[in-house]
């Protein structure tokens, strides 16, 4: 119990070493250059309630993770290992990234706003029906293209193949991509490679790939398993410029 | 809005647990090892994400956003003389804005301690979890402050994007081979909870104060560059690091030669 005590307060206190920055730097801004009092609308209470939240939040969260996150995503990785059906983990790893993009608030945000952008471009229809086509359509590409980006991570991982090179000839494709599809998706499509790597999947896909590497005979955990991560970012892009230039192909833009 | 952002919080956790659960114990029919402390630690990621969301949202983002209007408006920024356009280094309080609350917000990434924990535990202690978000924040806070300034300019963003891309190639070639995975996630890690309301917000103010700029194509050129300047600072990281411990071994070894 005391032990507990004193690995929370070692865990608040590094919450607190992580939010001083921002404290510092909203301080001198706003005491030092714009000197301005605060709106009524912000009034200082609520600044010191979200401060104490934010701490208190990001100190749960990381004692979370250590206790309940990590352990969980290295026992799947040992019990997948074990299993010895690369199909299944594949499918798991499918699964994994649709499932936990699909349902992520910052996508649904994001395609939701993208759709009545391009309806207001006169891309898509400007009827209810034709934009909430277009953001679940968004949507399901972008999980897509996620659940294949750790597919393919964990093939490599299986497999050992070079990151760089796979990483390197994806954003290549991307940016090759960005050049001929329309302006308006470019944008879009940057954005949702940006939001898909949530704060609960990025440390699930961290402890995965790494229990695989080390798990697996021959491979090295901080060479092999890595990597994740920058696949489900880049995918994304090229799934959705792809679709841009297919569906888009002709539209004036 | 604790209960709405709990709720929401909940729709991003509930497919992850099923999906774990469903393969745990369909698939693989195996009891968890440890329950209890597993799903405790579930709950706690729950809610210690949805705390964070709330406090972000009633504190963090109001007055970053105040903050960026606030420098953006005529007050702070110095006259416009005769020309009546402001030239692009009038906006040096913005710049410096960009930079430390790019550099401090990384440093509270909740994505990116997770990371740099599991890296500091697999290297066992070679990465440093602190210095590695110290690169990581140092990267994004040179892309955002970049991103601010094309912004400003108006140059186009594919020539600074091709320029960075072509830097990380030519740094994949030459940096220490274990670094470059963890400096390609990192890339990806830092646009998450609480940078990416802060880059939006401050695009967005420029792009509506600065005459003949788009909020939607402007605004997303500084997600491109702060996935990609992190990419340069963490392999830069460890090619000083590298470059560090070779001078001090080369130092240590001269003069055990003499004693020989």
């Amino acid at each position: 119990m005391v032990r507990g005590l004193r690995v929370l307060l070692s865990d608040l206190r590094d919450s607190l070493r992580d939010l001083l920055p921002v404290v510092l730097v909203v301080a001198f801004f706003q005491f030092v250059v714009v000197r301005q009092p605060l709106p009524d609308t912000l009034p200082a209470t609520d600044l010191l309630t979200g401060l104490l939240l934010v701490i208190l939040g990001l100190t749960l969260f990381i004692r979370g993770l250590k206790t309940g996150l990590f352990p969980l995503g290295e026992t799947l990785a040992h019990a997948f290992v074990r299993h010895k059906s690369a199909p299944v983990l594949l499918i798991f790893g499918f699964a994994l990234g649709f499932g936990s993009t699909f349902a992520e608030p910052a996508l649904l945000a994001i395609s939701t706003k993208a759709a009545i952008t391009l309806s207001q471009a006169g891309l898509i229809e400007s009827s209810e029906g034709a934009i909430s086509q277009f953001q679940l359509t968004l949507r399901s590409i972008v999980a897509v293209a996620v659940g294949f980006a750790v597919v393919l991570g964990v093939i490599r991982i299986l497999t050992g193949w070079p990151l760089h090179i796979l990483i390197i000839g994806l954003y290549a494709l991307a940016l090759l991509l960005a050049t001929q599809a329309p302006v308006e998706l470019v944008g879009i499509a940057f954005d949702s490679g940006g939001v898909t790597t949530s704060t609960i999947t990025v440390p699930l896909l961290a402890a995965l790939g790494v229990g695989l590497a080390s798990t697996l005979h021959g491979r090295n955990p901080l060479l092999d398993g890595f990597g994740l991560i920058a696949f489900a970012s880049v995918m994304p892009i090229i799934f959705v410029l792809s679709y841009a230039l297919l569906a888009f192909q002709g539209t004036p833009s | 809005m604790i209960i709405e952002t709990l709720l929401s919080t909940t729709r991003d956790i509930m497919p992850i647990a099923a999906i774990i659960f469903s393969f745990q114990f369909l698939v693989l029919r195996k009891p968890l090892a440890r329950p209890v402390p597993m799903i405790t630690g579930f709950v706690m990621v729950w809610i210690g994400l949805s705390l964070f969301l709330v406090g972000l949202e009633v504190a963090l983002f109001p007055i970053g956003t105040l903050m960026a209007e606030q420098l953006l408006s005529v007050d702070v920024l110095p006259l416009a003389d005769d020309h009546l356009q402001r030239h692009w280094s009038d906006y040096y309080w913005v710049y410096l804005f960009a930079f430390s609350i790019g550099a401090a917000a990384t440093i509270a990434e909740p994505a990116l301690i997770a990371v740099s924990l599991k890296a500091g535990e697999v290297s066992s202690g070679a990465i440093n979890p602190l210095l590695l978000r110290i690169a990581v924040a140092t990267g994004m806070a040179f892309g955002i402050t970049l991103g601010t300034w094309r912004i400003v300019t108006g140059l186009p963003l594919y020539g600074f994007i091709i320029a960075a891309y072509l830097v990380v190639i030519i740094q994949t070639l030459r940096a220490p081979k274990n670094i470059i995975p963890l400096a390609y996630d990192s890339g990806g890690v830092t646009t998450s909870t609480i940078t990416v309301p802060i880059i939006a917000a401050l695009g967005i103010g420029l792009a509506n104060v600065i005459p003949g700029r788009d909020p939607l194509v402007d605004g997303f050129g500084m997600i491109a560059l702060a996935c990609l300047f992190p990419i340069i600072t963490v392999m830069g990281y460890a090619q000083l690091a590298a470059w560090y411990a070779h001078r001090i071994e080369a130092r240590v070894s001269e003069p055990s030669d003499h004693k020989d």
